[in-house]
């Protein structure tokens, strides 16, 4: 099959499509971009935990920094929304370089603890230089701008197309990845690293492409997130944001191909209809944390597809 | 008045008196930690909500029931412990034979659920402890004055550290404990109820968390969110020193309290932060720590 | 006709009758039917000063305006933000589109600003009583929103100036180091020196992981001046205080926190808050009126009296009440310029605020009161926190409007 799908992940692949051409005129259009952003952002993360096994406490710098530069460029340098937005994406990606090649060496919990500690460094940067991040109040009233300078994304229908269309290319391309020759050696580092070693594999180059373009994910996703709610702030690049993607990825599936949608989904979806939940909000929260981890540990995309014996 | 790098030497005295104080802190707090994560293999994200929980037992037990803080010392680190014990018992120990991660999250929607139960019993602000008469008033040293109580805490703290390491490290119920996590079947096969000496350790290192908070109740405000804000900088205290390593923690403890003391006189908006750039630094110097033993 | 019968049958029964007529009750509630939507923290570390008690209050308004006689139908709904402006924003938008005619409280000036370029985008109404930064109604103000209660500006004039008019000429600042705390510690800083003080020093100490202060207490005291300006909120000025007395700087230096509120002072008690001097623009102990208000509304929360941002999200949704009354006409309600401009017509006048008025900019135009915290042994019954010292009117108490640079001012 083409990018490498399996018929039942093709035939998912074309319900979840289908699904999100329709959600806009059936469910909040914010509600569902900010799904599609946040997906993107934890596709990336996925491939990071999920398929090589390293678990990032940092994946916030890019979301936040990608944000930052797509904000900054549209709105004060009045470049073009896909500029903005490419922009975004390659600075998360270049700082990904550097940190990539300072993280990769380390593993499991040294690898998470100096990937929390990096971005604690691009958080106090974005506290810092208030001429470029506003601080804590952000960059506000982001324009959403012209699509290659003509097509204007002000209104909410506008810009959800673009959503759909970055997030839908992400996915084929996460997907792409994963069944490339490249992705099986990324898997097979995962499954045993030491063998991977001895069969002649550089494998810290292949955690580190990895860790590159889980950050560039990340950036884009960043970047558009920003977009869809017009404001790029320090929560985007702290602590809590990491922590969300980790949950994001671990409730809908890790090493899934649709689980990060369905992580994004609940998650979001949490911080939007338990928001009325008020006082309980916290409380809530923890306990499905909890019960994801006592009672779903494949998340959901993991247990439906055991039920169905699928790969989804 | 003597000078160092433009600041005058009294005040330097004074921060690294400080700093070895707030230290103190740290180390109380990542011993607990350590002491899980070493003997057990979990990474206890609530332990920052179970300090905080200590220091509200404290202010209930004077506040519900007229009693003090002398008892308190050792009525609230037993009351967290034996909290502690349940947890363990009922949600703790079902993560023992998983990925780590695992343990990390769990504990980390536990956090959230103790946070959030105190936000809605006892409101944000927070409620007012304040120390014993005995311990109040200042000394003067000289260079500055001390309050009386902070002397007291780092004289708790270094008693509390050393007598745990001397434990865990020297004796031979410290031998039985790392001998049940490192081969338990063995240890078992001579007839040690080992699923128990586990449940005891994870209570003991709850207990010390309990401790720490009882410390901290005329300190700081007491209020649901107070171990959120240390829990990161306790956490990259114990990954410095070495996951695992009770002497590593203990000594990263301080050290990163004096670390953190000058960076507050020279460049202050970053006393948060330099934990963190010690820990970048540290790892990639030293992949298991200070102190720990490579991976 | 079915307005007559409702009178005639008075309000329970009117209800019942109307339960059997879905019809009717259909028409009569589309009629003058109106949302007010609570965005606060309810969750974190601003609940104390918003979250339940500001709901309270904004239902105590919607009583006290006498909604239910007037025929109209508010209801209130409440969203947490999780001091995380993407939610916050993301839950105004969604309560906007779902036919939300007012949006009101939000602590957190990140937030609160956010919001305000979110009512602006859908033309809602939007009363902030509880961010402080003074730029909501400066290059931020737009025609939807009112800022009520206090802003940085009124903070930093009133405490700030009667400081150094008392005598205490030497400052030093302890800043949280975030937008509000630079905001506060400026505009004080401008305050002091334009009346003859000076300022030793400043330290920007990282918020908000911040829990021990007494490094900064240490320089604080070592740079030889009289005051201590707190420029920060919440429980990191419940730390400082508390730890200011660990070190005894409350008996040689004078303790100005910026912005403290009731709640604050209760959390820290009077043994460690007491001599505190500190700016409210309500207080449930004031006058007559103030108590009155405490009266009503204490059942509706009785472990948390209200400190001048709940007060003021009462104050807010009565005065926006009485406009959507006064316009008489519900379709331009969801027209949210035209009910800001209602609102800035008339006058305003409730138990919590006294007489006051919404200037051209936005501003709420209300008195500073400063405040002085007592003793343990003066406190004559729970939440008897504070003693008045001086009042700052509005018109010195908030910044000109050609200081502000609001583009909704013609110069």
């Amino acid at each position: 099959m083409m990018f490498g799908f399996t018929r039942a992940q093709a035939i998912g692949f074309v319900v979840m499509a289908a699904i999100l051409a329709v959600a806009p005129f059936v469910a909040y259009p914010i509600f569902v971009m900010q799904v599609m952003c946040f997906a993107l952002f934890a596709m990336g993360a996925n491939l990071l935990m999920g398929y090589t096994g390293l678990l990032s406490l940092g994946q916030a710098a890019f979301f936040g920094m990608g944000g930052y530069v797509a904000g900054y460029m549209i709105q004060t340098m009045h470049a073009s929304t896909e500029v903005g937005l490419i922009l975004g994406g390659l600075t998360a990606a270049a700082i990904g370089v550097v940190f990539g090649w300072l993280a990769i060496r380390r593993q499991t919990i040294y690898f998470a603890m100096i990937t929390l500690a990096l971005a604690q460094l691009v958080y106090f940067f974005a506290v810092q230089d208030t001429g470029f991040t506003g601080g804590e109040n952000g960059i506000q009233n982001i324009p959403r701008g012209n699509l290659f300078g003509s097509f204007s994304l002000h209104n909410d229908l506008q810009l959800y197309w673009l959503v759909f269309a970055v997030f839908i290319a992400g996915f084929l391309f996460v997907h792409r990845v994963i069944h490339s020759p490249f992705g099986q050696v990324v898997k097979a580092i995962r499954e045993n690293e030491s063998r991977a070693i001895s069969l002649g594999y550089k494998v810290e180059q292949y955690k580190w492409v990895i860790f590159v373009l889980a950050a560039a994910l990340g950036g884009i996703a960043g970047g558009l997130n920003a977009l869809v709610v017009r404001i790029a702030t320090l929560t985007d690049v702290g602590n809590a944001t990491s922590g969300l993607v980790v949950l994001m990825v671990l409730v809908g599936g890790i090493g899934t191909v649709f689980g990060p949608l369905v992580g994004a989904a609940i998650v979001v979806a949490m911080q939007y209809y338990l928001a009325s939940f008020s006082d309980w909000v916290t409380v809530i929260q923890g306990v499905i944390f909890i019960a994801c981890v006592l009672a779903f540990r494949r998340g959901v995309a993991g247990e439906v597809a055991s039920w169905l014996k699928l790969s989804l | 008045m003597l000078m160092i790098l433009g600041k005058p030497a009294p005040l330097l005295f004074g921060q690294l008196l400080l700093g070895i104080i707030n230290g103190s802190f740290y180390a109380m707090l990542s011993l607990g930690l350590a002491i899980i994560f070493g003997l057990l293999n979990v990474i206890n994200f609530a332990h920052g909500a179970l300090f905080m929980v200590g220091a509200f037992v404290t202010w209930g037990l004077l506040h519900y029931l007229g009693i003090g803080y002398w008892p308190a010392m050792v009525l609230a680190p037993v009351m967290v412990g034996a909290f502690g014990l349940g947890l363990e018992r009922t949600l703790i120990r079902f993560t023992y034979k998983l990925d780590i991660l695992y343990g990390l999250l769990l504990t980390f929607g536990l956090a959230l659920v103790l946070q959030g139960l105190f936000t809605n019993a006892y409101g944000s602000s927070g409620v007012s402890y304040s120390a014993p008469d005995l311990l109040s008033g200042t000394l003067n040293l000289g260079f500055m004055y001390l309050p009386v109580y902070r002397g007291f805490v780092v004289a708790a703290a270094i008693i509390i550290c050393v007598a745990v390491w001397f434990v865990i490290e020297k004796t031979s119920l410290g031998a039985l404990l790392r001998a049940s996590t490192e081969n338990p079947a063995l240890v078992q096969a001579f007839g040690v109820n080992v699923p128990r000496v586990i449940a005891l350790t994870f209570a003991a290192g709850v207990a010390l968390a309990g401790l720490a908070g009882v410390l901290a109740a005329p300190l700081y405000s007491v209020n649901p969110g107070m171990g959120t804000d240390l829990i990161n900088t306790v956490f990259a205290v114990v990954v410095i020193g070495g996951m695992g390593s009770i002497g590593g923690a203990i000594l990263t403890g301080f050290g990163l309290g004096i670390i953190q003391g000058f960076t507050e006189v020279y460049y202050p908006a970053a006393s948060s932060v330099v934990v963190f750039a010690v820990m970048a630094v540290v790892l990639l110097a030293r992949p298991a720590g200070l102190f720990g033993r490579a991976a | 006709m079915d307005l007559s019968r409702r009178n005639l049958l008075g309000g329970a029964a009117a209800g019942v009758a109307a339960a059997s007529l879905p019809g009717a009750r259909a028409r009569a509630a589309s009629a003058k039917k109106l949302k007010i939507a609570v965005i606060s923290d309810f969750s974190g570390p601003y609940r104390d000063i918003g979250g339940p008690t500001s709901v309270a209050c904004v239902e105590q308004a919607i009583a006290d305006f006498g909604a239910k006689q007037k025929g109209y139908d508010v209801e209130v709904i409440r969203g947490d933000h999780q001091e995380n402006p993407g939610v916050g924003t993301a839950l105004a938008r969604r309560f906007y589109d779902q036919g939300a005619d007012l949006v009101i409280d939000v602590p957190n000036s990140a937030i609160g600003i956010a919001i305000e370029g979110v009512a602006h985008d859908k033309n809602r109404a939007y009363i902030n009583t509880n961010s402080a930064s003074s730029e909501i109604t400066g290059k931020f103000c737009n025609a939807q929103t009112v800022h009520w209660t206090y802003d940085t500006y009124m903070l930093s004039h009133s405490t700030g100036g009667a400081i150094v008019k008392s005598g205490g000429k030497k400052w030093f600042f302890i800043t949280a180091d975030y937008a509000f705390g630079h905001l506060l510690h400026e505009q004080t800083a401008a305050v002091v020196k334009q009346m003859g003080g000076q300022v030793l020093g400043n330290i920007n100490y990282p918020f908000p992981t911040t829990t021990d202060f007494s490094s900064y207490l240490i320089q604080a005291q070592a740079s030889g001046a009289d005051v201590l300006g707190l420029a920060n909120a919440g429980k990191d000025t419940v730390n400082s205080i508390k730890q200011a007395h660990q070190f005894g700087l409350n008996k040689k230096m004078h303790i100005a926190g910026l912005l403290i509120f009731l709640n604050d002072v209760h959390g820290m008690g009077l043994e460690v808050a007491q001599g505190l001097t500190l700016t409210e623009s309500f207080y449930w102990n004031l006058n007559d009126r103030t108590r009155a208000f405490m009266k009503r509304v204490k059942p509706r929360t009785p472990n948390n009296y209200p400190s001048m941002g709940q007060a003021g999200s009462y104050s807010g949704t009565l005065h926006f009440l009485k406009a959507v009354e006064a316009m008489n006409n519900m379709k331009d309600v969801k027209n949210g310029a035209a009910v800001v401009a209602q609102m800035k017509k008339m006058p305003t006048d409730d138990d919590a605020y006294g007489k006051a008025y919404i200037r051209e900019d936005g501003r709420f135009m209300c008195d500073a009161y400063l405040f002085r915290v007592k003793s343990p042994s003066e406190s004559k019954e729970p939440w008897d926190y504070y003693e008045l010292l001086a009042t700052t009117p509005a018109k010195e108490a908030f910044m000109p409007m050609a200081a502000e640079g609001c583009p909704l001012v013609k110069a």
